[in-house]
């Protein structure tokens, strides 16, 4: 395997409604803030992929005028994934493995704010046996819930951890949409929305875009002193028949902590893609975190822009290690309903 | 200004506007909501899938053998909704629930009524009740509710 770095990482702030702001006045400025940061232009990067969601535009290709927001003259290597942008950085991995190109810029975006989230991610499930009953995706998320609270996997006390910390870490983060403080009393006291979850368990509906570059080990160097390398990346599906899963066994995770040797890396840092409160503490035993700080930026309970969170978490735990004398970070992505489709990405700082 | 009528027109609607094949094993499971029946597929290993899956997640296979489940289950999860939004077909109270037909080794999604949350727990019966004009849809069972 060739050496992959992330170079650069640029994160739009989170909006509650983005207004007239359309998706290419999202990306512009965060594709641009990275240029300027590492002192190159569209011209330095062999491959470009963007991640993001037709359904919340409404309209067939609508990713494509995200490309107005780059320079396409010289004609450029492009690519689209109908998905987190998490998953344009692992299209582009895999671009600079065949040897097609050595670096790459990757952008997610996404603008909630226009439509009915429930509605639209509905109609993005199995179109037979579940789209048509329009489950919305906090209670399809209430019913994991309800499955890891009744084994006791997850307690009600966890999950008011989780939305509290993450409060409090929206501190550490510039961009983040939420910073109010919340309460166990508060937490408790409010309405659910789903049962058992609250509103204080799920994101806030957002807009936002975000945009990294990525390089192999030798043009790494060109860009920056402090690559951070992407030492294992692993994502794996699992079935779209929700009610044939075991939604308290991971098992698509597992199989990439073993795939990962994730079991002899001890993490310094963690970022997860933990839309809900009960997906934190969940996720932190599966993946063996419980003494790993995790979701420093306060995590999608903060700030959970569709199609750039899952990058989010990568970029974050980047940043991380970029700015902290820290060796080894975790980030995860997550993609489907009921933590169903999940990559990993273990970062390493070389020293 | 040019007059209206001399305008070229095309109607835009923002919706799924083509229809889809259900395919061999499905519409099979989609005529027997018709008759009030519920199918799952039967695996190699004896697990019974349902609703009919086209193929087995764990050992890949393709499925075909049809084995009729329930209409009673067992629910096995629930999200409970006290204030339905706009897109949700019920408008009472209700909640999205898996439920684990009889006869069935996995779960179906669908909605469970006529109760309330404190009715509802991991382990209770639900039966299903059916639509009164059938469109081989899912919603051709029109929800679950509680087992007398």
């Amino acid at each position: 395997m060739k050496k992959v770095a992330i170079v650069g990482y640029a994160q739009h702030p989170i909006l509650e409604n983005a207004g007239a702001l359309n998706e290419v006045e999202l990306i512009m400025p965060v594709v641009h803030q990275l240029f300027d940061e590492l002192g190159i232009s569209q011209n330095n990067i062999d491959f470009t992929c963007s991640g993001s969601c037709d359904y919340l535009q409404g309209a067939a290709f609508a990713f494509v005028e995200g490309l107005s927001a780059i320079q396409t003259n010289p004609p450029i290597k492009e690519s689209h994934v109908e998905m987190d942008a998490a998953w344009a950085m692992y299209e582009s991995m895999l671009k600079i493995q065949m040897g097609d190109a050595d670096t790459a810029l990757i952008y997610g975006f996404g603008k909630s704010s226009p439509g009915r989230l429930d509605s639209i991610i509905s109609l993005q499930m199995d179109p037979y046996y579940i789209s048509p009953l329009w489950p919305d995706r906090v209670s399809l998320a209430a019913i994991q819930a309800r499955v890891l609270l009744e084994k006791n996997i997850v307690t009600p006390e966890q999950m008011i951890t989780a939305v509290i910390e993450a409060r409090t870490n929206s501190k550490n983060n510039k961009n983040a949409l939420v910073t109010e403080l919340v309460d166990k009393e508060a937490y408790l006291a409010s309405e659910k929305i789903s049962s058992p979850l609250n509103e204080f368990d799920c994101p806030p509906i957002s807009d936002g875009s975000s945009a990294m570059i990525i390089a192999s080990e030798e043009k790494a160097y060109d860009f920056t002193d402090q690559p951070i390398f992407i030492e294992g990346i692993d994502h794996r599906i699992e079935s779209s028949n929700i009610g044939s899963r075991d939604l308290s066994k991971p098992t698509g995770i597992l199989a990439s902590i073993e795939q990962l040797k994730l079991e002899k890396t001890n993490f310094d840092v963690a970022e997860l893609h933990t839309q809900f409160s009960h997906e934190v503490p969940y996720l932190q035993s599966v993946l063996n975190l419980n003494d790993v700080p995790t979701n420093l930026s306060g995590g999608p309970l903060v700030g959970n822009v569709m199609m750039c969170a899952g990058l989010d978490a990568i970029g974050k735990t980047y940043e991380s290690l970029k700015s902290n004398d820290l060796t080894n970070g975790l980030a995860h992505a997550s993609s489907g309903p009921c933590l169903q489709h999940n990559m990993l990405v273990h970062l390493e700082k070389k020293s | 200004m040019s007059d209206q009528k001399d305008l070229l027109r095309a109607p835009f609607e923002l919706a799924y506007n083509y229809k889809r094949s259900s395919g061999p094993l499905m519409s099979k499971f989609f005529d027997a909501l018709a008759e009030q029946k519920i199918l799952g597929t039967k695996s190699s290993t004896g697990k019974v899938y349902a609703p009919a899956a086209e193929f087995d997640p764990e050992t890949h296979e393709s499925l075909s053998d049809l084995v009729e489940v329930g209409p009673g289950g067992v629910i096995e999860s629930f999200s409970w909704i006290e204030e339905p939004k706009h897109h949700h077909l019920i408008k009472n109270p209700f909640a999205f629930a898996l439920i684990k037909l009889d006869g069935a080794d996995t779960a179906l999604l669908h909605m469970v009524t006529e109760c309330n949350e404190a009715d509802l727990k991991i382990g209770s019966r639900v039966t299903a009740n059916w639509s009164a004009t059938m469109e081989n849809r899912i919603t051709d069972i029109k929800f679950f509710t509680l087992e007398k």
